[in-house]
């Protein structure tokens, strides 16, 4: 049964972070917003009670609130001349499946990105020169600059109420922050979190080094805050079941406790959940957008028209979409013409992992971003010359695990993994086992890139994204030097074990104990059409009407996690629809 | 009659008139701003599951994989082994559950053999998995020894279990390995998952290594027992009776 909704002014593709940011701001406009939503209706107190949360196997081992690959899958391979295959099941990857996307069960690492990560072209041939780069590198500009954003990283800021001790204020450096962040113009909204053990230690050593360690700044709420919507959120528990988890205690920045009861106040808001938007529609000749279609939880098509679409959906799925709709040019590796799946980056990791010999780290005492870190050898902090790459990682004590069935298998090397020397080991690593994360940059290479899966299908017959990646020579150069760094902190910590690893020394899977979920690019923002999708304000080039909204829209991913850029660039995208375009709809950049 | 008046009454028109269909979907849900009907379903409630009987394991397999279990999680001075803690009654309702049928996995075809880094391509379940690697497992036994796994010394068990956990005892249908590597997480799964899924009695994997295990609030130890030995006596969410 096909059916047609009322015509909205809006409709949104996806309700998590970037969506419900966007739908919120529109629908204070006096637009009427529709939001299409894949997974379903969620609301804290009913969906994740503290008296059912701390469980670990339907948590963070069955991941069931978490997409699942029946859902939705990827195909991946290494190199363009392999054949992908699908991910059968999600390690790595793990994605929304509901109403407050994965802003519901991140981590909650909660970064503005620094100056050099918004326009690393400039600045790698200000301070280096083209010779700096690896061959096949890709690096360009965002078209619009952290001072741009400044405003509206402060308004997400004050949205999600996120944690921490700013470091530079207007310009001024402050204690205990960071000393390599963005000016900022207002301390963080509340407080860092208490730290660990292992954070001390680790910040004790880094000190000895002389390093400049800080507080992750964070989605776990640090004292009672009421946010710039009027929500009240209360300080973080340490309880433990937090990252893959939903937070019923008011404690994690998710669109569920900041934004959404609001949201749900106004009348001209609505969502439609546990539909599948599987098509953006568009005029004939592709100049504008009309809607989209959309497949419910009965097999019905449904169609929504609006005078402006939004896609919000995760990363690589805005990318998928855009390709099913045949909307701008797909990226061609042969020729490298094209620019829809261009520009796809991943997160390079390199790690440091210890034991010690008597410790009480009391691992089960944490938070999914419950970290201490240096900036020191992250984006352009250092001087890059004569090292053969560019870019760096945020070095970090990361206290995020503690659940048993987890660490089980994280015993000191040479130790047995079953019988009585499995459980003797267990019982001492348990409470001895710490790491030190080098959370790398990945910048855009022409042999990195998404298209359609020429094999592989969907549960509605479309086919699936087809992911090409590996770590490029510049990942590989960088990565070792940050495993190195992560290494000499980790033997200053005083850990009796101590060894390290660097991800890019291996082929990517997407299989990998500990390895990231984060992916960018695809549909990446810029300043010129012949390599970018869309203008600085996230608007297509081609479809004045069509806004892709999200990591997507990164040309580049940083030693930094994501979230807080997609909520700031989303703000930012948002104004210039609200005091550009509806005033005058149209391109808001012409060329 | 306005479009936004439509919207607050919470009533859905068709666009046009020409259009015979009503939307009417039966499980996708559309809410209303101001509607007052935004509730969430609630989540499944929690149930302590029946060790009485069996629910899809054989008594002969419960037997089998109970004597496998006892060799990677064994009764000694640390505590009770992986059968008295319930890890079988555990594996046997995960196996009649989502889990046991790969529900979440994507199984479509073609199957194809990958790289090692694309991962494992087989769309076999962990039921039919368990079905078939048991009596591989049996077979192997049989082969080297002469006998059944479960008449073997503790010895013989042990180095037998190393030569699976390697692959170097090949099974016919499947890879000793990677059958072996389901065994280990899925009896560390019993071992030390909330004790209502039918393992970890009495929360003996949680006392194991000091594990406090539900509870949602350490703001009181976060400073004042910071690196120090908490002695907790561990909680669950729903024990058994």
């Amino acid at each position: 049964m096909n059916y047609k909704r009322p015509k909205a002014d809006v409709v949104i593709i996806g309700l998590g972070w970037s969506g419900s940011t966007m739908a919120e701001e529109l629908t204070r406009a006096g637009l009427n917003v529709v939001a299409i939503e894949r997974g379903a209706w969620r609301d804290t107190t009913t969906s994740f009670p503290t008296t059912r949360n701390p469980d670990e196997l339907s948590g963070s081992v069955r991941k069931d609130i978490l997409q699942a690959p029946v859902t939705e899958t990827y195909t991946v391979r290494n190199k363009a001349n392999q054949t992908a295959l699908p991910l059968r099941k999600f390690n790595n990857l793990t994605l929304g499946n509901n109403v407050g996307g994965a802003g519901t069960h991140w981590a909650g690492a909660s970064w503005r990105w620094q100056a050099f990560d918004h326009q690393p072209y400039t600045r790698v041939m200000e301070r280096y020169g083209a010779k700096q780069l690896v061959d096949g590198l890709i690096l360009q500009d965002w078209g619009v600059t952290y001072d741009d954003l400044e405003p509206f990283y402060d308004r997400f800021e004050k949205i999600a109420g996120t944690s921490g001790t700013a470091g530079v204020i207007n310009g001024a450096k402050q204690p205990g922050g960071n000393p390599f962040e963005g000016s900022r113009t207002s301390l963080y909204p509340t407080p860092a979190l208490e730290r660990t053990r292992a954070n001390l230690l680790f910040s004790e050593a880094a000190t000895r080094l002389g390093y400049h360690p800080f507080p992750v700044p964070s989605a776990m709420i640090g004292a009672p805050y009421t946010n710039a919507l009027g929500l009240n959120l209360a300080p973080c528990t340490y309880c433990g079941y937090c990252q893959l988890y939903g937070c019923g205690n008011w404690s994690k920045s998710s669109p569920n406790i900041c934004i959404l009861p609001v949201l749900m106040q106004r009348p001209n808001f609505t969502v439609v959940t546990e539909s599948e938007v599987i098509r953006i529609n568009t005029t004939p000749d592709k100049k504008m957008a009309t809607g989209v279609t959309f497949v419910d939880s009965n097999g019905n098509i449904g169609e929504q028209p609006a005078d402006i679409v939004i896609t919000a959906t995760f990363t690589l799925d805005n990318t998928r979409l855009l390709l099913l709709s045949g909307i701008s040019m797909p990226y061609d590796f042969a020729s490298g013409q094209g620019v829809v799946g261009r520009g796809f980056t991943f997160q390079t990791l390199s790690w440091g992992f210890m034991f010690f010999e008597n410790e009480y780290l009391n691992p089960f005492m944490n938070t999914g971003a419950l970290a201490t870190q240096i900036d020191d050898f992250n984006g352009d902090n250092f001087d890059h010359t004569g090292m053969g790459f560019i870019g760096g990682a945020g070095i970090q004590s990361l206290c995020n695990q503690g659940l048993p069935i987890g660490m089980a298998g994280l015993v000191p090397e040479g130790s047995p993994q079953w019988g009585k020397g499995w459980k003797q080991a267990f019982q001492k690593g348990y409470q001895n086992y710490a790491q030190i994360q080098g959370q790398g940059t990945n910048f855009a290479h022409r042999e990195q890139f998404l298209d359609l899966d020429p094999t592989y299908k969907d549960r509605f017959g479309q086919p699936l994204l087809r992911i090409t990646f590996d770590y490029n020579e510049n990942d590989r150069r960088s990565g070792r030097f940050v495993r190195d760094k992560c290494v000499e902190i980790a033997r200053e910590m005083g850990a009796r074990q101590v060894w390290g690893d660097s991800f890019p020394d291996r082929p990517y899977s997407g299989y990998r104990l500990w390895d990231s979920s984060h992916v960018q690019g695809g549909v990446v923002m810029g300043e010129d059409p012949k390599t970018s999708v869309q203008n600085r304000y996230q608007q297509n080039w081609d479809i004045p009407n069509l806004f892709v909204i999200g990591a997507s829209s990164f040309p580049n991913n940083a030693g930094y996690n994501p979230t807080i850029v997609v909520g700031a660039t989303t703000l930012w995208t948002a104004k210039a629809i609200r005091d550009l375009y509806l005033r005058n709809p149209g391109p808001l950049v012409r060329v | 009659m306005k479009r936004r008046d439509i919207i607050k009454g919470g009533l859905m028109l068709m666009a046009t008139s020409t259009l015979a269909s009503i939307y009417k979907p039966a499980c996708s849900k559309t809410f209303v701003g101001g509607s007052g009907l935004w509730k969430a379903e609630p989540p499944p409630p929690l149930m302590v599951v029946d060790s009485s009987r069996l629910v899809y394991l054989t008594e002969a397999e419960a037997k089998l994989v109970g004597a496998v279990f006892d060799v990677l999680i064994p009764h000694d001075e640390l505590g009770i082994g992986a059968t008295e803690a319930g890890c079988v009654t555990f594996l046997d309702h995960q196996l009649a559950g989502p889990y046991g049928a790969a529900a979440k996995d994507y199984r479509l075809g073609p199957v194809v053999e990958g790289l090692p880094q694309q991962g494992p391509q087989s769309i076999a379940t962990p039921a039919e998995l368990y079905r078939t690697g048991l009596v591989e497992l049996r077979h192997a036994a049989q082969a080297k020894f002469g006998k059944s796994f479960l008449d073997l010394s503790e010895d013989q068990k042990i180095d037998f279990m190393k030569g699976i956990e390697t692959g170097d005892i090949p099974f016919e249908t499947l890879k000793s390995n990677e059958f072996f590597s389901m065994l280990l997480q899925n009896v560390r799964e019993g071992y030390l998952a909330d004790p209502m899924y039918g393992g970890n009695r009495d929360m003996t994997g949680w006392k194991l290594i000091g594990f406090p295990g539900a509870i949602y609030d350490y703001r009181d130890w976060m400073v004042s027992q910071r690196g120090k030995k908490i002695d907790v006596e561990p909680v669950s969410l729903l024990s058994r009776a």
